[in-house]
């Protein structure tokens, strides 16, 4: 065991001719495949509850930006009065307030026309004090300041009264989030889901690893090393499964954003457009698939460092 | 470097299997330990390695008490212990190379900077051309080989084998042991348990401890 023939048996070792650093903890055990595929099948299902919560949190916010930027001024004349110059009177207050970006009134034909489906074709409405509507678009900056506006209908105009749909707008609201605590909730049960299969696969794979543990505690490594080869044999099969499941979810997206397209225009499609939106994940959204995919891979690896770490800690 | 004071062992509830053994293993010391089979060779080497409590008595081991050692000494010193076991206890997923590497990478070394380490030893023993193989397609030999040049790599201080000729010929055995004298003239102290007294014979200078009966005793070797 000289120094010198050490230098020079090292400069006649070829590189590649034999296995230098194979995993201490053998790849392959059916414990391990089993645990890829629940990975995978947790990883598609937590994928698909953060895809769908971000789909709902995107459709909401459409939804909300679009009922707060309409508003409705609905004239109700008494018998005397002369509802066309009541309504044209709240068109023109209605104009010059700074929060509306334009105002449309119904004319007498189209708010007959909104009764027909509860009143039925034919019927001569004129002796009827049926309520005329004015259609508000506001701007998108003065959207929440109508109180102006309000006062000055109050006092020109007292039969118009002023919806701002803030009460439709708080529900959907919180419809929307009522759907994304629940995603959160589902995606945290997955989470503890698999960590359980991790914390059971671990265990079967250290009282398998018996024997490896013994022999390198025997040769002198350290709790921390050990945990550290079992760490990344865990972050491979975590990212194996992580890659498997992330994958078949960024399908699943790009499946359903495409079939979205195609049923666009179908009564159905369009109710689940209002529900959804296009049905297509934004690049933020894959991208979050994709940090769901990486935190399942570092959760795997961490979780199994720590039920060994804590194993060995234990042992005599 | 390894002092046993009135150290006891029983497994349980039952009767001692060791009792009383008081000895001590001085640096660049060579001895073996022998006793007919079920003696209790092993576990006493078990005791030296630290890999099991006594239930009485002191063990110090490198001038620390084995009884309040904290786990990370423990690393510490298995470190500057090379041990040969019995059953060889090389990795079968691993190949020759590998296993005797594993001291050496459990230290957290880089595989560059210690690969022409395990090669010369590999080539030493006689397994330069078995470095790919793992232990299941070995003979006995060669495991046994691997198995002391894993011991070795790490050039320890104290150096256990326990039984490292048993699956060899008489002339591989020799061989051997005259690697554990050569080991033993470089300054590192060594334990062989045997129970081959001819073996013994050719290497009178060693110390000898013998165990039986639970009782140890101890002879010194004639001067070299």
């Amino acid at each position: 065991m000289n120094e010198p023939a050490v230098e020079h048996v090292a400069a006649d070792e070829p590189e590649s001719a034999f296995k230098t650093n194979a995993p201490l903890i053998p790849r392959d055990s059916v414990a391990g495949r089993a645990l890829v595929v629940v990975i995978a099948i947790m990883t598609f299902l937590a994928c698909l509850t953060a895809g769908g919560a971000l789909l709902v949190a995107d459709a909401s916010k459409a939804w909300r930006s679009d009922v707060l930027r309409d508003a409705t001024i609905q004239v109700k004349p008494g018998p005397h009065d002369d509802v066309e110059s009541l309504v044209a009177k709240a068109v023109a207050i209605a104009a010059q307030a700074p929060a509306v970006e334009s105002a449309h009134a119904y004319s007498r034909a189209e708010s007959e026309k909104l009764l027909e489906p509860w009143l039925g074709q034919g019927l001569d409405l004129s002796q009827l004090p049926i309520p005329r509507l004015i259609l508000l678009r506001l701007r998108a900056s003065g959207a929440e300041d109508l109180t102006a506006l309000r006062k000055a209908l109050a006092s020109a105009v007292p039969q118009a009264g002023l919806d701002d749909h803030r009460v439709w707008a708080a529900r959907l609201g919180a419809m929307a989030r009522a759907i994304v605590i629940l995603a959160a909730a589902l995606f945290v049960l997955m989470i503890v889901a698999m960590g359980t299969a991790i914390g059971f696969a671990t265990r079967g794979a250290m009282a398998g690893a018996r024997e490896i543990v013994e022999v390198l505690h025997l040769v002198g490594a350290s709790d921390a090393f050990i945990a550290g080869e079992f760490e990344i044999h865990f972050r491979g099969l975590g990212l194996r499964g992580a890659m498997i499941g992330g994958l078949a979810a960024v399908a699943f997206f790009a499946t359903a954003s495409l079939l979205s397209l195609s049923w666009a225009h179908s009564p159905g499609g369009e109710e689940i457009a209002a529900m959804f939106g296009s049905f297509a994940l934004r690049p933020l959204g894959y991208l979050a698939l994709v940090v769901v995919c990486g935190a399942v891979t570092l959760l795997t690896g961490l979780l199994s460092r720590e039920i060994v770490m804590r194993h060995l800690q234990r042992l005599p | 470097m390894l002092r046993f004071e009135n150290v006891g062992l029983r497994y349980g509830m039952g009767p001692e299997v060791l009792g009383d053994l008081s000895f001590s293993v001085e640096p660049q010391s060579f001895q073996f330990l022998t006793g007919p089979s079920g003696a209790g060779k092993t576990t006493l080497m078990r005791l030296m390695l630290l890999s099991l409590r006594p239930t009485r008595g002191t063990i110090r081991v490198f001038g620390l008490d084995a009884a309040t050692l904290r786990k990370n000494d423990l690393t510490t010193l298995r470190r500057r212990i090379g041990a040969v076991f019995q059953d060889f206890r090389l990795l079968d997923h691993l190949s020759t190379y590998e296993n005797v590497a594993l001291p050496l990478r459990a230290m957290g070394r880089e595989e560059k900077g210690y690969r022409a380490e395990v090669v010369e030893l590999l080539r030493w023993v006689g397994l330069g051309d078995r470095m790919d193989a793992p232990p299941p397609v070995l003979s006995g030999g060669e495991k046994q080989r691997a198995a002391i040049a894993r011991a070795l790599i790490v050039r320890p201080e104290l150096l256990l084998a326990d039984e490292p000729t048993g699956n060899v010929d008489p002339l591989l055995a020799r061989r051997l042991l005259r690697l554990f004298v050569e080991l033993h003239r470089l300054g590192t102290a060594v334990v062989i348990a045997t129970h081959d007294l001819q073996l013994m014979d050719q290497f009178g200078f060693a110390r000898r401890l013998t165990i039986g009966g639970g009782k140890l005793a101890v002879f010194d070797g004639s001067p070299s």
